[in-house]
């Protein structure tokens, strides 16, 4: 724990140290050398407690009415905190070239020590054991990444950002902050695990951390910010957003779940349905994108999904008393959460060496940026494939587990588990499906084929290419090493089913070992099988002249590479095909004539909950608060009489015996 | 020792009265003066716990600054403003009084309701405190020009003084030299405004500073 205190306090000393820096380069790297140096410290600790270890907490009296200075660390801590200093360290890392390259000569030591302090309110937030002390930490990271998604602010657009973003994350903690009053009772309250109190009004508390923690991990309606503010953010912090502060949501879920007492079964059906909702919506979405950060955004708000999915299935699992369900829903949720921080991560990190390099986000001005990023490309790659789901990745294993969960929950009786088991099945297959093709379009329209336009795009710089390649390094060994990953989330995983870690350790490592290792082994079979063929195609090719000539053309003369598939005309089956949800406009003015002249196509997909109902909601709020304008008319003597009255009504109205 | 102090006390209600009551804005700032250099002596008299020369210190820097510096400054203000009276106050003077015998009779009553932690020195101590506070404020919320409202301020803030007075016999000392210093820049800043708006508009009806709004 003193570890981690210290670590914080290195993230907010070297955090400080940076804001007088002028050069930005030179700020950044006080800040990423703080962030790596914490990340050190804290590494050991967060390990040792996810194996169970049991750590001594810290606990101070606080001067803060009903708050104490109370920090611990547990498995289901662990784990976040890994996730946290890794990303968030890696990060740090990439982001120094990059904003040397995207924002030369600017200042950058507000917006670095805003990083670290970012990570540090995050640290605090997962090792705070008191409400208090969590909702401030809370509130640190909203307005720190509020200040990190308008870097830069010049922008009209970043601006608006900003203002969904800040708007969505106090609503968010507006219902945080009922819940946490409604569950304490008016008084403190401890997050310990061990204290479970069930209250009457344990369903409204859940319905209220649904709500508040939902709008921070992006659930489907309450993701509107996410499209918004990913892509307005410089790709590190998008990338430490999506990959670790969205998963902040998830975490306070987790730790206010126990609290809520012994869960309710609906509580499982409707995270189910949250998490069936926001994947196939985000995922749609994600389709009908053609911004690089804005389609990684929505992928976000899937994969968010499929974890609402595991935690459903868990939570369900035990309602009905069915342990093995619980656990493996769980552990496929806390597996997720790991898996989409390294692969989203290493996404946004490609997708930012693409921005550094082109300048543009636009899916249909890039092409051919394969033959000339090749590590890019190939971490890209490997990224693409994670979060598709597909074997031998680590995005594989995750859903694997949540696969099992609710294969578990079909075998039995009840229609109650085997209905949402039924759905989860149905969505899965359904996101993963939609999952694979989105990224066949990101990869393969921005990768593969020939340059649009002539294009003198490379590689980005050393630390960069080696957070990728890192990153894809670690996708790739959890995939092959599930079988040792998941027992490694027991510990965490026994705390949320609250059974003995004994206990559970057969369940996770027995038939799911086994189905695990397999898997491992299959996948060590296919990238041997990979490099067999990778070095079959060098023996072949090694002597032999390799040429490009132009695709088969249909007889057509003369082809340009403007004639290759865009990333709207790849997607327009689909998007056509789930026109009903996506309400995409199309702005078309077709060629006319033997000789056309001009023709014209442009696609907008509009986020459908913001047009359709959020603006409608605060349309009418506004009007309403336009009739409380006649209170505002500019006359300082009454606004001082309204303070005089109030003040003299409470005296009197205190004195009188309160009546 | 209450006798001592009472006539003070009751003197400082009739100049809240005669406040409420006057329309001339000279005589309202001699008012403020008179009300200033009261303060310094209740002080001198209640803060036995003291040591002598602390408590005449502070007396005599409160009774300098409320009694000669500030109505200096008002008064030049005004020169300057070319005004003699407050015309066309939002509540009436007649009506003024007559609320202010209100105000009055409800301090009286909330003083005999609240508890203190500590026995005031007098019993109508805390009743002129409170009263002289609320003056203040009526005055910013009844008066329309700047000085006045000014004036009002000044007043809210020797109720604020008494109200110490009544309270803490430990008062600290760097907590009633900061007050003071507030209170002056306070009034500093009020003069220069006063002085500009009038340069710029051509009179200080503070209600004018309504089209200021969004």
């Amino acid at each position: 724990m003193t570890l981690v205190l210290l670590a914080i306090g290195v993230l907010v000393a070297t955090g400080v140290a940076a804001l007088p820096v002028r050069c930005g380069t030179r700020a950044g790297t006080v800040t990423a050398a703080g962030a790596v140096g914490a990340a050190t410290l804290v590494v050991g600790p967060a390990l040792r407690a996810m194996l169970g270890a049991s750590l001594p907490g810290i606990k101070r009296v606080w001067s803060v009415p009903l708050g104490t200075f109370s920090l611990g660390i547990d498995a289901l801590t662990g784990v976040f905190l890994l996730i946290i200093v890794t990303i968030g360290a890696l990060g740090a890392v990439y982001g120094v070239p990059y904003l040397t390259r995207t924002a030369p000569g600017r200042r950058l030591g507000v917006p670095w020590c805003m990083y670290n302090l970012l990570l540090a309110s995050m640290l605090v937030v997962v090792t705070a054991r008191d409400g208090v002390l969590f909702l401030v930490a809370w509130e640190v990271m909203s307005l720190a990444s509020f200040f990190l998604v308008t870097f830069d602010d010049r922008t009209e657009e970043v601006r608006e950002a900003g203002w969904t973003y800040l708007l969505a994350t106090h609503i968010g903690t507006a219902f945080l902050l009922a819940m946490f009053l409604l569950i304490a009772e008016g008084g403190p309250l401890s997050l310990e695990a061990q204290v479970v109190r069930p209250t009457p009004l344990a369903s409204v508390a859940f319905v209220l951390a649904l709500v508040g923690f939902g709008t921070k991990a992006g659930f489907w309606p309450l993701h509107v910010w996410l499209p918004q503010a990913h892509p307005a953010a410089p790709s590190h912090v998008s990338a430490v957003m999506s990959g670790v502060m969205l998963k902040m949501g998830v975490y306070g879920l987790l730790r206010v779940l126990p609290l809520l007492g012994p869960p309710a079964v609906w509580w499982g059906w409707v995270l189910v349905g949250v998490g069936a909702v926001s994947g196939v919506g985000g995922v749609l979405f994600a389709l009908a994108q053609h911004d690089l950060k804005r389609l990684l955004a929505y992928h976000s708000v899937e994969n968010l999904g499929l974890i609402a999915l595991g935690l459903g299935l868990g939570t369900l699992g035990l309602a009905s008393n069915l342990p093995v369900m619980a656990a493996l829903g769980f552990a496929g949720a806390l597996l997720h959460v790991v898996n989409h921080a390294i692969f989203k991560s290493l996404l946004f990190f490609g997708a930012g060496a693409v921005v550094a390099a082109t300048g543009t986000r636009d899916l249909d001005q890039l092409a051919g940026l394969g033959r000339r990023m090749p590590v890019t490309a190939r971490t890209f790659l490997v990224g693409s494939a994670a979060i598709s789901g597909l074997p031998p990745l680590n995005g594989f294993v995750s859903e694997l587990l949540i696969f099992l969960a609710a294969l578990a929950g079909i075998s039995e009786r009840t229609a109650g588990v085997v209905a949402p088991a039924a759905a989860v099945l149905a969505a899965l297959g359904l996101i993963g499906g939609l999952a694979a093709a989105c990224f066949a379009k990101a990869y393969g329209v921005s990768f593969l084929g020939e340059p649009r336009q002539p294009l003198a795009a490379h590689d980005p710089a050393p630390p960069m290419r080696r957070v990728m390649v890192l990153l894809a390094a670690l996708c790739a060994l959890i995939g092959l090493g599930g079988a040792w990953v998941v027992p490694g989330l027991t510990a965490a995983v026994a705390t949320l089913v609250r059974v003995p870690f004994l206990e559970l350790q057969p369940v996770l490592g027995g038939d799911v070992g086994r189905i695990l290792a397999a898997v491992g082994a299959l996948g060590a079979f296919f990238w041997v099988l990979v490099l067999v063929l990778l070095r079959l195609r060098k023996a072949v090719l090694g002597e032999r002249e390799v040429g490009a000539s132009p695709t088969w053309d249909c007889g057509y003369a003369a082809p340009s590479p403007r004639m290759q598939y865009t990333a709207s005309s790849f997607a327009q089956p689909l998007v056509e095909l789930f026109r009903g949800v996506l309400h995409t406009h199309h702005d078309v003015a077709p060629p006319h004539g033997i000789f056309p002249r001009t023709a014209r196509l442009a696609t907008e997909t509009p986020e459908v909950v913001e047009v359709g109902f959020l603006r409608p909601l605060f349309a009418a709020i506004a009007r309403l608060a336009q009739r409380l304008h006649v209170l505002q008319h500019g006359r300082v003597q009454l606004y001082v009489l309204y303070l005089a009255l109030a003040l003299l009504a409470l005296l009197v109205w205190q004195l009188g015996g309160g009546w | 020792m209450g006798w001592e102090i009472d006539p003070i006390l009751v003197t400082l209600v009739l100049v809240n009265l005669l406040l409420l009551g006057g329309s001339r804005l000279v005589t309202c700032i001699r008012l403020v003066a008179v009300q200033g250099v009261l303060l310094g002596i209740l002080a001198l008299l209640v803060q036995v716990g003291w040591s002598p020369t602390r408590a005449v210190l502070l007396a005599g820097g409160s009774v300098l600054l409320k009694g000669v510096v500030f109505p200096r400054l008002l008064s030049r203000a005004l020169r300057g403003a070319e005004i003699r009276r407050e015309m066309e106050p939002y509540v009436g003077y007649t009506p003024s009084v007559l609320l202010g015998l209100a105000m009055l009779a409800l301090t009286v009553w909330v003083s005999s309701r609240l508890t203190l932690p500590l026995p005031a020195a007098s019993h109508l101590l805390v009743p002129v405190a409170l009263f002289t506070t609320l003056t203040g404020l009526f005055l910013i919320v009844a008066r329309r020009k700047a000085i006045t409202q000014v004036l009002g301020y000044l007043v809210l803030e020797n109720g604020i003084v008494t109200f110490g007075i009544a309270l803490s016999h430990e008062a600290p000392l760097s907590v009633e030299l900061g007050v003071l210093l507030d209170v002056f820049v306070a009034i500093l800043v009020m003069g220069i405004i006063v002085h500009n708006i009038r340069e710029d508009f051509d009179h200080i009806d503070t209600d004018r500073l309504a089209s200021l709004k969004d």
